[in-house]
């Protein structure tokens, strides 16, 4: 594998356990600028595992490994160092926050991007035009941004959230974690829209998915299957058209034990 | 000061004598008994479970308006007074220093014709028939010895009069002021507010410690809801750090009357307050809410009483609290509901959290259903903040300690919600913000 000053994410054997308990067993794989990449694999695979210890979950201990993020130590930085340095998780089960507005929310999370970039806060006029915009591109209504962080949202609109915050904060590296899930057909694109409109040459996108038919709309450089914690098969866009048709089993059965096989770009 | 202190106080203050109209001064006497007879309130008593009222038993105080004397407003202005104001509010205000009517610092400018409000100690030198039927018919001094103690001593205090179908649009303030010269003192401030039917008003019952005395208040209001009227009555309770405050609020609601309380205390190194109501007639309903902080070692403890007395009433009481250092939060919740009290609809929450590991909590919501077609719920919890939620705040660029107190404020802001009055809330708001420093605004937008 090659990095290249255009590498954003490179993930070298990366083991991560929780308690006694390894979930990840050597996951190596490199994302470039401008690259869209889909991680899919069966449930318990640890998919979600690996995203949230790119975020820098407290729970996590990566135990062998390595994870440079433009060229710095990743594992060395705090959670919110990483989002201040353009790192955007989406989470699979975005988290209520009652008593916090979405507006005063995101203004918050926006201001500290600002704030470690050097730059002054963001004059509230201009937010919330800001706002307003991406709030179109995520065709969600504006009452919205007055609720409390997901509090009460239904499954769909909590993914939309994710997205208007992606939409907002237009980071460098967005993982989208099971964005799609739970959305209906016309949520579904109106999100696909969202990812493709903030795609640049300069930023990079991982999406973990079970379905094929988001990758219709928000199509892959490379598309990795996760399975037992390992990368046991990387490919194309056709490698999801193939896990369509015949499932993980093959993929999963095959995998040697101990060998991570293939890795990513 | 031993409770024979306190017995040789009122008799010195009884044969003074002046103050005190004839019709009332056998009530002092019995209520002075019946202080005699329950003594300061220990342990073993099951309302003071966990809290001891000893600091207060043991130490020595002097009344600080006994006998009267001339009003001094030594060095207060108006102008120190605006941080305890509502957002530089200027409603009508009474102020009281140190246990005495400050008529300098205080205003009834703006308030409907005839609506009456005055120092208690103004309204008995001019008796009227209001005053007569309510004051001391309503707070329970039977058992409690705090409230039966301030019967027999207090000086002076508000009386509000709203007669029938007058709605007062502006809040009315009330604020109890300490400082430095009230330092050893004990005042028994006293309230009576009487709603006359359809009768409306908003009011807020302030207490302030400037500086760090250490002194004690022993305070009791009455309130007397006619017929359909509606109150709120915003207790704050912002004593000196090294004080004492023993309060008691007691409302008596008839029909369709709607009473909406809240009690947000911050202050004093021991407080309790004693929130009480009885819903005595039909179609009656009451909001009991409340927020209280605390940190290094202060005490503090809510006792709420909710007494359904007849069908077809309501009770909704929220109470947060949010306790730091080695402080020690009680709520206690009491709700009685009669055997005729049926089609109640009762529901109780009292949630804490507890930012250190020192820091505790006893919560005990008591329900006491004697009807069998209720609606009634209660629960309480005692939480730490949501790592999940910290972390999800830190994965957008929140540093750790912004998120802590994001969180902390976040836990207080729903409860707040529920006062109506923007201003008041609005203050409380950025009290507790102050509390937990670094929290900015929450403004959306
Ligand atoms: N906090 C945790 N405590 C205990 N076990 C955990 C924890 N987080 C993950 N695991 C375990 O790690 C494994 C991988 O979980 P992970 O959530 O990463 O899977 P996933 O691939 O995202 O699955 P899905 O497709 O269902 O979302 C599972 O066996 C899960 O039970
Ligand atoms: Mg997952």
């Amino acid at each position: 594998m090659t990095t290249t000053d255009n590498t954003v994410l490179q993930i070298t054997d990366l083991h991560a356990a929780i308690g006694e308990n390894e979930i990840l067993r050597g996951i190596s794989l490199t994302v470039n600028a401008g690259e869209v990449h889909a991680i899919m694999g069966p449930n318990g695979s640890g998919k979600s595992t690996l995203a949230q210890v790119l975020a820098g979950h407290p729970a996590y201990e990566v135990t062998a490994g390595r994870v440079t993020y433009d060229g710095e130590d990743l594992l060395e930085m705090e959670p919110e160092t990483r989002a201040q340095r353009g790192l955007f998780l989406a989470f699979q089960y975005p988290v209520e926050i009652p008593g916090v507005t979405n507006a005063y929310f995101l203004r918050a999370a926006y201001n500290e991007i600002r704030k470690a970039k050097g730059l002054d806060e963001i004059d509230p006029i201009e937010f919330l035009e800001l706002v307003e915009h991406r709030l179109k591109l995520v065709d969600m209504d504006p009452a919205m941004l007055n609720r409390f962080v997901n509090a009460g949202f239904s499954g769909g609109e909590k993914k939309r959230n994710e997205i208007l915050q992606m939409a907002v904060l237009e980071p460098r590296l967005a993982i989208l974690d099971e964005t799609d899930s739970g959305l209906d057909i016309d949520a579904l694109r109106v999100v696909a829209h969202g990812v493709n409109s903030l795609r640049r040459p300069d930023n990079a996108t991982i999406v973990v998915t079970h379905y094929q038919r988001l990758l219709n709309y928000i199509v892959p450089d490379r598309v990795h299957v996760l399975a037992g914690g390992r990368i046991v098969r990387s490919g194309g866009k056709e490698l999801a058209l193939e896990l369509e048709a015949r499932g993980y089993d093959w993929l999963t059965e095959a995998a040697p034990a101990g060998v991570g096989v293939g890795t990513g770009a | 000061m031993s409770v024979q202190g306190y017995v040789e106080a009122f008799e010195r203050f009884a044969r003074d004598g002046g103050r005190t109209p004839a019709w009332l001064a056998p009530i002092r006497r019995a209520a002075m008994d019946r202080f005699q007879a329950l003594g300061f309130p220990t342990r073993h008593d099951e309302d003071w479970h966990f809290t001891s009222a000893a600091p207060i038993a043991e130490a020595d105080f002097t009344p600080l308006a006994g006998l009267g004397g001339p009003e001094t407003v030594a060095d207060v202005s108006s102008a120190d007074l605006e941080p305890f104001t509502f957002r530089g509010a200027e409603w009508p205000r009474l102020v009281f220093l140190n246990g005495r009517f400050a008529a300098s610092l205080s205003s009834t400018v703006g308030l409907p014709a005839r609506v009456r409000v005055a120092s208690l100690a103004d309204a008995l030198a001019n008796d009227t028939p209001e005053l007569r039927r309510h004051l001391t018919t309503i707070a329970d001094t039977e058992r409690n010895a705090f409230a039966a103690l301030n019967t027999a001593l207090f000086t002076d205090g508000v009386f509000l009069h709203v007669p029938a179908g007058v709605s007062v649009e502006s809040p009315i303030h009330l604020l109890f002021l300490t400082d430095a010269e009230g330092a050893r003192g004990v005042a028994y401030p006293r309230i009576l507010v009487v709603a006359d039917a359809h009768a409306q008003a908003t009011l807020i019952e302030s207490y302030v410690g400037l500086g760090d005395p250490s002194y004690f208040t022993d305070s009791v209001a009455e309130l007397s809801l006619g017929d359909g009227s509606r109150i709120a009555h915003i207790r704050v309770q912002r004593e000196s750090q090294r004080a004492f405050h023993v309060g008691l609020s007691q409302a008596r609601q008839a029909r369709d009357s709607h009473y909406a309380s809240f009690s947000f205390a911050t202050g004093a190194s021991l407080s309790r307050a004693n929130i009480y109501t009885d819903l005595a007639a039909p179609g009656a309903e009451v909001t009991l809410d409340g927020l209280y902080l605390a940190d290094d070692a202060q005490h503090v403890d809510h006792q709420t009483r909710i007494v359904h007395r007849a069908p077809n009433c309501a009770s909704h009481e929220v109470y947060k609290g949010i306790l730091d250092g080695a402080a020690h939060g009680v709520f206690n919740g009491k709700v009685y509901v009669h055997p005729e009290a049926q089609k109640t609809d009762g529901k109780q929450t009292n949630n804490n959290l507890l930012l250190s590991t020192d820091a505790q909590v006893d919560t005990k919501p008591q329900l006491e259903i004697f009807a069998d077609d209720v609606k009634c719920t209660h629960g309480a919890t005692v939480g730490r903040l949501d790592e999940v939620a910290l972390f999800y705040l830190k994965s957008r660029g929140l540093a750790a300690e912004e998120a802590r107190t994001l969180l902390t404020y976040a836990f207080a802001a729903d409860v707040l919600q529920r006062i109506a009055t923007p201003a008041v809330r609005e203050t409380l708001e950025s009290l507790v913000r102050e509390r937990f420093v670094g929290v900015p605004a929450l403004a959306a937008g």
